[in-house]
């Protein structure tokens, strides 16, 4: 399945882009989601181990299943206040 | 009531909407935007936030909160976009029927809201150089020049 993932902060500054798709296999988890984005973007490398990720308006932590309809989004620990 | 905002934050009309007959304490915290940090001098801050998912998370943050103390009202507003020094970044308003609550409900917000809510700052520092505060990463010499590609997928293959 091909996932759209949305970036912010210095994700997407690393990538380049607010936007990356990734191809998963079905079932992937959010795991395998952060191990492709590790294997994809030599710049989004290093951040890789710390990246939060949501789907649709929550944390999904490593174990969270995937589904092709997910609306993904990746990002750095917050800094806001 | 929790919101983002690209408009300074009217703070005096923000502790109103929480204010009551049934409260006998307010109190406000605003975050501000500070010049020196570490020894470093700033110029400016930009905010960015994730939207749908930060009002999300404000909305949970306040309904902890209400269960936790007996409060009458909150207002959280945190402001995204560019911030000079000295402008308010966030305000947390909280009235309950005695001071300690408010004192530890409004703690408990603002401590929160920086732990879990998508929002993020880039600095600007007055060298010229910004970068993204990511509590847990270090700094990376990375505020480089973007690479303008159409994303990831351009960059996958075999070799990759």
């Amino acid at each position: 399945m091909k996932l759209d993932v949305r970036l912010f902060a210095r994700a997407r500054d690393a990538a380049g882009a607010e936007r990356v798709t990734v191809e998963l296999p079905e079932g992937a988890s959010v795991a395998d989601l952060r191990a492709a984005l590790a294997a994809q973007s030599a710049n989004l490398g290093a951040l890789v181990p710390c990246l939060l990720f949501a789907v649709g308006t929550d944390y999904a932590d490593d174990r969270v299943q995937l589904s092709p309809e997910a609306d993904v989004a990746c990002f750095p620990p917050v800094s806001g206040g | 009531m929790q919101r983002l905002t690209d408009e300074p934050i009217d703070f005096a009309a923000l502790t109103d909407s929480v204010r009551s007959t049934d409260s006998g304490a307010v109190v406000l915290f605003l975050g501000t935007v500070r010049e020196m940090t570490h020894g470093r001098r700033t110029t400016a801050l930009d905010y960015e936030a994730f939207g749908p998912m930060a009002e999300s998370k404000l909305a949970e943050i306040e309904t902890e909160a209400c269960r936790r103390w007996p409060l009458d009202r909150v207002a959280i507003v945190h402001r995204v976009g560019r911030l000079e020094l000295g402008e308010i970044s966030v305000a947390v308003a909280v009235s309950s029927p005695h001071r300690a609550q408010a004192f530890e409900a409004a703690r408990y917000l603002i401590d929160t809201i920086k732990e879990s809510v998508p929002i993020w700052k880039k600095e600007n520092w007055h060298d010229g150089t910004s970068e993204w505060v990511h509590p847990g990463l270090e700094s990376p010499a990375l505020e480089s020049p973007v690479l303008k590609t159409t994303g990831l997928e351009s960059k996958r293959g075999p070799t990759s």
